[in-house]
């Protein structure tokens, strides 16, 4: 178990950067909008969606319908619907943890966990999966405490420095393409989502391109 | 109030997000052929897609709207492939790209 804690440590190195500060943002925004520690505490425990949460913030402050806060909601959220059909098979047989590991699969956490872990027996896996998503967790919950805590009293240039999640997307998106024989997938993934982004906005491409994905891939022969 | 219920409206319509294909596709049922093979081609196309997603603001109307995170992708992407260790590409590519924005552009 030592061992397993140790290599999902590590493996969340990237995450607990990316998460402290994008948390610890959240908690200062939150905070600065007239909400307290204790919601903090609520939305990161409850809701742990880090974009949405921001997203939220606006929503919460100008008093939005909850029928828009659902709308929204479904929006932002929409891309975990792809991480839970990519995990079938890999969480299926999981045990008591399942429901946790579901409810924790951030972009984030599925980064690490989509390629699964083959250099570790099945039972240790399970064990590493549950790690990860856990500890991951406790790095967004720490950062979102620390930031509506005492976020107004810490003076640091953070500016740029959630480049850290981009980074972490695109090593993963390497490693893929590194391993893979053919490449039709992730060329789809990059293709769709810059012409999405071209033709509808920055705001808007992100359920347009996850469509057009979903439908080239499942016209296109095998292709992993 | 009305506050803790929008917190738990999202709370709730994001963990159906989470949860809706394994309660469709878990349980003892087959799952049909399409999903399976979407399940193995997916997550090369959503880690491109996430990409994306994270560099969207770029734009071409300044050379600061483009050239520090190309720079810093850059760093990531030649360290990540001589090196293979995600640590030292995201460490490299995230100190780059503070500097850039801070000190230079």
């Amino acid at each position: 178990m030592k061992k397993i804690f140790k290599q999902a440590l590590v493996a969340t190195l990237p995450v607990l950067t990316g998460y402290l500060v994008l948390g610890f943002g959240f908690g200062i925004v939150l905070k600065a909008n007239g909400f307290g520690v204790g919601l903090a505490l609520a939305m990161s425990v409850f809701i742990y969606a880090g974009s949405m949460q921001y997203v939220a913030i606006g929503l919460l402050s100008g008093g939005a319908s909850l029928l828009t806060v659902a709308l929204t909601t479904l929006m932002v959220n929409a891309r975990h619907l792809f991480y839970g059909i990519s995990m079938l098979e890999q969480y299926r047989n999981i045990g008591r943890k399942k429901p946790y590991l579901i409810f924790a699969l951030t972009d984030e956490t599925y980064s690490l966990v989509c390629g699964g872990e083959p250099g570790l027996p099945e039972k240790e896996r399970n064990n590493y999966y549950f790690l990860v998503s856990l500890l991951n967790q406790s790095y967004w919950v720490a950062g979102s405490l620390l930031g509506a805590g005492v976020g107004s009293l810490i003076q640091f240039n953070s500016e740029g420095i959630d480049f850290a999640l981009t980074a972490l997307f695109l090593t993963v998106f390497l490693e893929q393409w590194l391993t893979a024989e053919r490449h039709v997938s992730a060329v789809i993934g990059v293709a769709a989502s810059v012409g999405c982004l071209l033709l509808f906005g920055r705001e808007n491409f992100l359920i347009p391109a996850m469509l057009v994905i979903a439908l080239l891939l499942c016209i296109c022969k095998e292709n992993d | 109030m009305k506050i803790w219920l929008s917190v738990v409206v999202i709370a709730l319509v994001t963990a159906a997000i989470r949860f809706l294909p394994f309660l469709i596709f878990g349980g003892g049922r087959k799952t049909p052929k399409i999903i399976e093979k979407l399940g193995r081609t997916l997550p090369y196309a959503i880690m491109g897609m996430l990409v994306v997603y994270c560099l969207k603001e770029v734009h071409f109307t300044a050379v600061s709207g483009f050239l520090p995170q190309l720079l810093a992708c850059l760093m990531v992407g030649v360290l990540y492939v001589w090196k293979r260790n995600t640590l030292i590409s995201i460490v490299a590519g995230t100190v780059c790209y503070m500097l850039l924005v801070q000190l230079v552009f």
